[in-house]
C-alpha cells in the first residue's frame, strides 16, 4: 500500500481528500488527513461575525462531517516534516508518505507588530481574522458608542485581501443602522498606493469610499502601536490616531513550515505558479494559503487549484509530466454595505474586468458593478461552501480557469 | 512600455518607469532616475540597490521584510534611504521590475 498524506482539514485539505479518495484505489493507496482542532470554520463568516449579521453557529461545523468515508483522519499536532525521509511527526506517532499535501494555511502573527499584543489588545485593539476575534470584536461593537475607528492593514500578502475594505463598508451600514454614524469616524489605512489592491479595481471602484464618508490613508508601513496616546505610528514617524483599531495583523504560514524548514520568511512555501508542486520536493505539493504563489489567499483559489492540484496528483502518480494549468484564477464577492455586493473575477496576469458572469451578455451577476443580485451571491455561497466546495463538487458554469467571455476590457490601470 | 532617454541612453521602460531590461542599467542611470525621485545616492544606497539586484536576478519576491532582514540595511534605515515608498523606489533605481507584493 502506499501512502498520500494531507496536512491540514481547512478548506484546501478537505477538498483534495474530497476529490482524490474517489479517483484512488482502495488497494493501493491509504489517505490520511491530519489536523489537530476539531472545528471546521467558514471563515468568510467572520467578517459578518462582529455586525451580528452571521451567529456564531452558522460558521463553524464538526470538521470530521466534511471529510469522505476510507479517508484516515487524525487529530494530532504536526511537529516536524522531514522531506528527506518522506516522514512527518506527529504529537505521538510518525506517519510515512509517498506523496505529501501541504494545505497548513495561513494565519495572523500579531506579535509581529511591536504593541499590538499590548495593553489594548481586546479592550480597543481588535482582529476579525480568527473566531474568537471577531466574536470579542462583536461583544466591542454592540456597545461601543462612537469615536474614531481605523481599519488597518499591517503587511500583504494577507488571506482575503478585500476583507478589510469590506469591514469598513459594513462598518458604514451598521452605524447608520444604529444611529450613531455622525459619532464615529471611519478611517482605512493601508501599506498598498491604493484602497484596492489591484489597480482597475481602484479606479472603478474609489467613489465607494467617498459615498460612505470613509477617509484613506495609504503607504502607510506600521512600525509600532503607541498604547499610551493611542496611536499607530509608522517608520517615517506618520501617527495616526485611534479609539478603536480594527487591525489585520502580518499573515504567516504555519510554524511546522519554519520548523520543517519547508517557508521562505513569511512560513509560506515556494510553489510552482502553474503546477502545484513544491520546489524543493518532486513529491510534496502545496495547496491554498500555504503557497508562496502570488494568486489570492482565498477558498476560491484553494477551490480553483484543487481541481488543477488532483489531475497533476494523478499524473504524477502514473510518472506523467504535470499540467501547467492553474493561472491564478479568483472570484470573489466583495459586500459594499446596504445589501450590495460587486464580484471580481481576475487571474495572475489579468487584472479586474467589467462584463457578465458566469455567461456572456446575460450574466445574471455583473462584474465590478455593485447589485443587490451579487450581495444574495455572498449570502448563498455559505451553502454552496458547506454542501459543495469542501465536498470537491464543481460549481456548474465557472471553470477553474479565467474565462474571457462576457468580459469588457475598459479600465486602464491608473498611471502614476 | 515606452522609450526614455536616460543618462543619453534610449531605454524600454514600463508605463511607471521602471526598466524593462535590469541589465541595461549602470550606476549612471541609478543616479538619473533617484534625481528625478530627488534622492541623491550613496555608498549606502548602492549597497541596497546592488542587493535588490542581486535577488532579482535570483528570481527571488522582494518585500520590504526581506530587505530589513538583509542585513544591509533596517526597516526603518530603508524608509530613511528612500522615504515615502522605499521599496517601490528603490527598485526603480535598482532598474528592476516594481515588486508585486501587492496581491
Amino acid at each position: 500500500m502506499k501512502n498520500l498524506v494531507i496536512l491540514g482539514a481547512g478548506t484546501a485539505g478537505t477538498m483534495m481528500a474530497n476529490h482524490l479518495r474517489p479517483k484512488l484505489y482502495s488497494n493501493e493507496w491509504n489517505i490520511t488527513i491530519v489536523d489537530q482542532y476539531k472545528t471546521h470554520y467558514y471563515q468568510p463568516g467572520f467578517l459578518f461575525l462582529p455586525f451580528d449579521i452571521y451567529s456564531k453557529k452558522q460558521v463553524k461545523k464538526v470538521g470530521k462531517k466534511f471529510i469522505p468515508k476510507f479517508v484516515n483522519y487524525i487529530q494530532k499536532k504536526i511537529e516536524k516534516i522531514i522531506p528527506e525521509e518522506n516522514k512527518v511527526v506527529l504529537e505521538d506517532e510518525t506517519l510515512n508518505y509517498d506523496v505529501l499535501i501541504i494545505a497548513t494555511g495561513s494565519k495572523i502573527a500579531p506579535e509581529e507588530t511591536e504593541g499590538l499584543i499590548g495593553p489594548l489588545w481586546k479592550k480597543d485593539i481588535f482582529d476579525f481574522y480568527t473566531y474568537e476575534g471577531a466574536v470579542d470584536l462583536r461583544n466591542k461593537l454592540r456597545n461601543w458608542e462612537g469615536g474614531k475607528l481605523v481599519v488597518h492593514i499591517t503587511e500583504m500578502p494577507i488571506k482575503c485581501p478585500v476583507a478589510p475594505l469590506e469591514f469598513s463598508f459594513l462598518a458604514d451600514t451598521y452605524f447608520r443602522k444604529k444611529g450613531i454614524r455622525d459619532k464615529v469616524d471611519i478611517t482605512y489605512v493601508t501599506p498598498l498606493s491604493g484602497a484596492f489592491t489591484k489597480p482597475t479595481c481602484t479606479k472603478a471602484l474609489n467613489y465607494l469610499l467617498n459615498e460612505k464618508d470613509i477617509k484613506i490613508e495609504t503607504d502607510f508601513a506600521i512600525e509600532s502601536v503607541d498604547n499610551d496616546q493611542k496611536e499607530i505610528v509608522d517608520y517615517e514617524g506618520r501617527r495616526i490616531p485611534f479609539d478603536l483599531l480594527v487591525t489585520i495583523p502580518t499573515n504567516m504560514g504555519d510554524e511546522v513550515i519554519e520548523k520543517s524548514g519547508l517557508g521562505d520568511d513569511l512560513n509560506f512555501i515556494p510553489t510552482d505558479h502553474n503546477t502545484l508542486q513544491s520546489l524543493a520536493h518532486e513529491n510534496i505539493f502545496v495547496i491554498g494559503d500555504a503557497t508562496n504563489v502570488p494568486a489570492s489567499k482565498a477558498g476560491s483559489v484553494a477551490h480553483f487549484q484543487a481541481e488543477t492540484l488532483t489531475d497533476n496528483i494523478l499524473l504524477y502518480i502514473d510518472g506523467y509530466p504535470l499540467k501547467k494549468e492553474f493561472d491564478g484564477h479568483a472570484n470573489c464577492f466583495i459586500e459594499t454595505g446596504n445589501n450590495k455586493a460587486l464580484l471580481i473575477d481576475f487571474n495572475y496576469k489579468t487584472e479586474p474586468v467589467h462584463g457578465n458572469f458566469p455567461f456572456a451578455k446575460i450574466g445574471p451577476l455583473k462584474l465590478l458593478k455593485e447589485s443587490v443580485l451579487n450581495h444574495w451571491g455572498k449570502l448563498a455561497f455559505r451553502w454552496i461552501y458547506w454542501n459543495m466546495l469542501l465536498k470537491g463538487i464543481a460549481i456548474p458554469f465557472v471553470s477553474r480557469n479565467m474565462s474571457f467571455k462576457g468580459k469588457v476590457f475598459d479600465i486602464k490601470p491608473e498611471e502614476k | 512600455m515606452s522609450l526614455k532617454t536616460i543618462a543619453g541612453v534610449e531605454l524600454n521602460v514600463s508605463e511607471e518607469g521602471y526598466l524593462e531590461d535590469m541589465t541595461q542599467w549602470n550606476e549612471e542611470v541609478a543616479k538619473e532616475i533617484a534625481s528625478e525621485i530627488g534622492i541623491e545616492l550613496t555608498p549606502k544606497h548602492f549597497e541596497v540597490i546592488n542587493y535588490l539586484r542581486e535577488k532579482t536576478a535570483a528570481k527571488e519576491a522582494l518585500t520590504i521584510r526581506n530587505v530589513g532582514k538583509s542585513g544591509i540595511v533596517t526597516i526603518k534605515e530603508l524608509y530613511v534611504l528612500f522615504p515615502k515608498g522605499p521599496l517601490k523606489f528603490s527598485s526603480k533605481i535598482a532598474g528592476i521590475p516594481k515588486p508585486t507584493s501587492c496581491i
